[in-house]
């Protein structure tokens, strides 16, 4: 990456413009073309650096309820455990990790209830009965951006 | 529950998911919604104004972006302190995400932040830094050693109760 791809990487990540030509205006602060604007994040996009461009919503403005999970999974059991808990679309995030409770997801649901009754389903289904819900109870900060040097 | 009408979780159901590189997006948008770009550009200020809309833009993937590593910090602070603690650990740039979570008995870790840097290393010392400035001196950092999903949320999807 170079520095106008920076530039605009850093810009395009916290504050895409909400306007009718939004490239254009991305343009005029850089000092580019619109043209330009538009190939250079087309590159980003193409080459992978750039997964997604569109809104991130608030899922409890939304009226959803979200948590992280952990659960202890035998190795044995982790692609089995795994691909079931990756079929759920509110699964956004899955890990393993290096502890005891190796395996750590987030889920976002419509309700608290849904989410109990996800979680006891992959407890039903897997007979993994170490699995945690830890919901936020103080959100102190929620990534913004990454800001490219 | 907030109360949106069809034909705004129509234009979450787009805006959600990627929008078109041209040169008017929000025409686009418009268009397959049968609305005007207008009415699109300022619902989409709307739901930014009301919070709906945390983030506009571009998401990255880190790994391709440079930042390949990323710690999960786990603190033990006791719950007349963690408001103090959240504050500074939220004021690193490093730390994406800072949450006070529940503990279990054989879990006393409650506030967790996630930590990106370049390297492994990189993240070992940013959490260290916030140890010192923080002064609490009980914690882990559980690194990922496999990503099995990674994905944005769709909302108002079928199915989505699993």
């Amino acid at each position: 990456m170079d520095k106008i791809d920076k530039q605009i990487l850093n810009k395009i990540q916290t504050d895409f413009p909400v306007a009718e030509r939004p490239y254009k205006v991305i343009a005029e602060e850089f000092g580019l073309t619109e043209e330009a604007v538009i190939s250079c994040v087309k590159k980003l996009k193409e080459s992978g650096i750039i997964r997604r461009l569109g809104a991130t919503f608030d899922s409890r403005r939304l009226g959803y309820t979200s948590t992280l999970v952990s659960a202890k999974v035998p190795v044995e059991k982790i692609s089995d455990v795994t691909a079931l808990i990756n079929k759920y679309p509110g699964v956004t995030h899955n890990y393993l990790r290096e502890n005891n409770y190796n395996i750590w997801f987030t889920l976002i649901a419509p309700s608290k209830e849904a989410i109990e009754r996800i979680l006891k389903t992959i407890s039903d289904k897997t007979g993994i009965e170490e699995i945690r819900s830890l919901p936020a109870v103080n959100f102190f900060k929620v990534k913004v951006n990454f800001e490219m040097e | 529950m907030i109360e949106l009408t069809e034909k705004e979780k129509s234009l979450i159901r787009i805006i959600q998911d990627d929008m078109p590189i041209t040169e008017r997006p929000y025409k686009a948008i418009a268009d397959s919604l049968g609305t005007t770009e207008e009415e699109v550009i300022a619902k989409i200020n709307e739901f930014r104004e009301k919070g709906y809309i945390r983030r506009f833009g571009a998401t990255l993937r880190h790994r391709e972006a440079g930042i390949m590593a990323n710690g999960m910090g786990i603190w033990i602070v006791s719950k007349e302190d963690v408001q103090r603690v959240g504050k500074i650990m939220a004021s690193f740039k490093e730390v994406t995400h800072c949450y006070e979570r529940p503990t279990f008995s054989d879990w006393p870790y409650n506030v967790y932040t996630m930590i990106h840097g370049k390297t492994r290393e990189d993240c070992e010392a940013v959490a260290k830094r916030i140890s010192e400035a923080a002064g609490i001196k009980d914690y882990k950092m559980l690194y990922s050693t496999k990503e099995f999903k990674k994905t944005s949320m769709k909302y108002f999807e079928d199915g989505e109760e699993g």
